[in-house]
């Protein structure tokens, strides 16, 4: 093995002894090399007692007559005498006994790793990675590439200290020393065996920013408590956190396994780390695909309807909102566990929103069909606008996270145009409304709303109205028209909420007036895209 | 036509306490907004403090020479400030914390209380540069006060006042009697 120098000889020698598997040795020396971890578990097993061998052959030049040399060869457990077991003097080696000089060595292939309790041993294997595979195509997601992210057992950190900190005695020993800074993570080393494996059963690359992501639990209960020894020597590591069940998470073993001193971690684990009897647990497979946003305008028609649920009490008080009306379809286009729906401002359950409509965006969550044509954009739409008289969509698209911004933005920044019926107690003639065609740019102050008051801070809002036309109808009604600043209340505009909101339709009029009917006209946001 | 009770007083029911500390006629109508949150340690409904029909201070003939709000030594109900959506800070009343001092041109004065139990969100500023505004539109724009009660508090209120329709009743009583 070409990787290996012979200052990593007595590492190999010492982990190869005490239960570490082939790819841990190789992590531990710093061998980079991707493609050498992919070897399979038994090559790479008959590598390193290759490695072992040369050495043993360098000091045993004198023994070429055929008697048995001090055996430093691994024997697996499973083989009896095969080939691999002779050495090409033809003499069958034997398996060392334990008063050998040389340190004897147990078979440590065929044992559950001491470092990586297995999982760069059977979860590196075929049988797993079709597991794996067999998971996500059963969930029947649509994704063109993947993310494999994998959750460790938080005590694989405490065992490579472990180990670390032996291989770090056997060296010092030996009067060599050694940085630690070349020892290549597990996890990485991991997904440098799996992602090809998987990205072949899959037949898409991995890609390490790509929105599906398949992710596996690993846990190790019989080793679980070996974490335990940390929280009285470093007890501001562990604090209860809230929702998580157990208090040593793998960042909280991490910080403390920095804390903690050599000589105190020795006192609590043992170095080596004991082989464990079982491998890990793959506990859960699971598949999450990035939130998918569809964005478009929709139009209110009802006088009935709220844009969320109205649940009062766990009583539906009112049928249906526009959100669901919308949503529904989406959900079950799209195969998604939830949504979140969001507007560029939105209106009371009995206005209505004409024009073309308020721009909306909704994520869903966890989707398992992602790519969506066009044309199939357009039929869902109008599948939507088919359901009910009481929304309709226009625009409907695919956007992108950002894109949501544009559309808050426009809640705060852009005008509004509305349409409202006013009563009026006192008679009017049309000359009495004309004026207001004429005023440009009235500032209102308005306190927050009465209706709102229970809900929402107390403050004065200032709020201008910028163009007014009105349209008159008879003694006690007009229609009025306005364009106004984002986040005026039009209805408190007109009956004065208690003379809360100055100036108001009855102190202009001199009247008292009241507002019967109200439509959004427009909402003068330029997104989404017009299709 | 006229509308409802519409504009402004849409979706108020009203409250009524007569009487209020034994003084014959000194009416009170609370208007209980109905939106509310739902949830134990949350606020109740808006209501606001107003002036019943019956009120002294409605009859034709009076006019109002002040209204005062700083009710005491170390209290004035106009230095009253809220914060936030829980209006942290508001000055706590109860069912008889008085919320102003009305003087009437003919020497007579009139305390007006607050009728339920909750937080001083705010006093009618308007009334004190347009005393005539508590006359004319005793039930909106001349209102007294705005006072948020807590979820818990709610149904207290109502049951400690009258219904209109029980209002109605005094009121039909007060008339025979004094025929």
């Amino acid at each position: 093995m070409s990787s290996l120098t012979e200052k990593d000889r007595p590492v190999v020698q010492l982990l190869l002894n005490t239960g570490t598997c082939p790819r841990c040795i190789l992590r531990f020396c710093g061998v980079g090399s991707q493609v050498l971890y992919r070897h399979p578990a038994k090559d790479l097993m008959k590598d390193l007692q290759e490695f072992l061998k040369n050495n043993q052959e360098k000091e045993d030049t004198g023994c070429l007559d055929g008697a048995d040399p001090p055996s430093k060869r691994i024997r697996l457990e499973q083989t009896q005498e095969g080939p691999d077991d002779v050495n090409h003097n033809g003499v069958l080696q034997q398996v060392p006994s334990m008063n050998d000089g040389n340190a004897a060595m147990e078979s440590s292939a065929g044992k559950v790793c001491n470092v990586c309790l297995g999982i760069l041993q059977d979860f590196c294997e075929t049988d797993f990675v079709k597991k794996v595979c067999q998971k996500v195509n059963s969930a029947d997601y649509q994704f063109t590439s993947f993310v494999f992210s994998v959750s460790l057992p938080p005590q694989l950190s405490v065992r490579e200290r472990a180990a670390w900190l032996g291989v770090k005695q056997e060296m010092r020993n030996l009067g060599f020393s050694l940085a630690k800074d070349d020892i290549v993570q597990l996890k990485e080393a991991y997904k440098w065996i799996i992602h090809p494996q998987l990205s072949e059963e899959l037949g898409v690359p991995a890609d390490g920013k790509s929105l599906f992501e398949v992710s596996v639990v690993f846990a190790h209960p019989e080793t679980d408590k070996e974490c335990h020894f940390l929280a009285t020597a470093c007890p501001d590591c562990f604090k209860p956190a809230k929702n998580k069940q157990s208090v040593f998470t793998r960042m909280a073993v991490i910080k403390a396994l920095e804390k903690i001193k050599e000589e105190d971690f020795l006192k609590h684990f043992p170095c080596p780390p004991s082989s464990p009897k079982k491998l890990c647990d793959a506990l859960e497979i699971q598949c999450n695909n990035g939130a998918v946003f569809v964005a478009g305008r929709y139009n209110k028609y009802s006088r009935n309807l709220p844009q969320t649920p109205w649940i009062i009490d766990g009583e539906r008080k009112l049928e249906s909102s526009v959100e669901e009306l919308i949503s529904e379809h989406l959900m079950a286009e799209f195969k998604a566990d939830s949504f979140n729906f969001s507007s560029s401002g939105r209106e009371d359950v009995d206005v209505r929103t004409l024009g073309n409509g308020r721009p909306f965006a909704i994520e869903l969550v966890n989707p398992r069909r992602i790519h969506f044509t066009a044309e199939e954009m357009k039929r869902l739409q109008q599948a939507i606008n088919n359901s009910s008289d009481k929304i309709q969509v226009r625009d409907l698209q695919l956007v992108t996270r950002e894109a949501i911004g544009r559309m808050k933005e426009g809640e705060e920044e852009k005008t509004k145009t509305y349409s409202a019926l006013i009563w009026t107690d006192r008679a009017i003639q049309r000359e009495d409304i004309t004026f207001l065609d004429d005023i440009k740019e009235l500032k209102l102050d308005q306190k927050t709303p009465l209706r709102v008051l229970h809900r929402r801070p107390l403050a004065v809002r200032c709020r201008v109205i910028h163009t007014m036309r009105s349209e008159y109808i008879d003694e006690h009604h007009f229609r009025l028209h306005l364009k106004t600043q984002a986040g005026t209340y039009i209805k408190e505009f007109v009956h004065g909420d208690f003379g809360r909101t100055k100036p108001n339709i009855g102190s202009l009029l001199n009247r008292t007036a009241d507002i019967l009917e109200l439509d959004v006209e427009s909402v003068d946001v330029d997104w989404p895209p017009t299709l | 036509a006229a509308a409802g009770p519409g504009g402004a007083e849409r979706y108020f029911t009203r409250w009524y306490k007569p009487d209020v500390k034994g003084r014959p006629c000194e009416d009170f109508c609370v208007l209980q907004h109905s939106n509310r949150r739902v949830g134990w340690g949350g606020p109740g409904e808006i209501c606001v403090i107003t002036l019943a029909e019956a009120h002294p201070l409605l009859q034709s003939g009076k006019t109002i020479k002040s209204i005062n709000y700083q009710i005491s030594a170390n209290c004035s109900r106009l230095q009253n400030k809220v914060s936030g959506k829980s209006k942290r800070g508001a000055q706590f009343l109860t069912e008889l914390a008085p919320l102003c001092r009305i003087s009437s041109s003919d020497g007579e004065e009139y305390t007006i209380y607050s009728c339920i139990r909750g937080r001083l969100i705010e006093v009618n500023e308007n009334i004190l540069s347009n005393p005539a505004l508590l006359q004319q539109k005793p039930s909106t724009e001349g209102y007294i006060a705005v006072v948020l009660p807590k979820f818990e508090e709610s149904k207290s209120i109502t049951q400690g006042l009258l219904t209109r329709k029980e209002y109605e009743e005094v009121l039909l009583k007060r008339c025979d009697s004094s025929s």
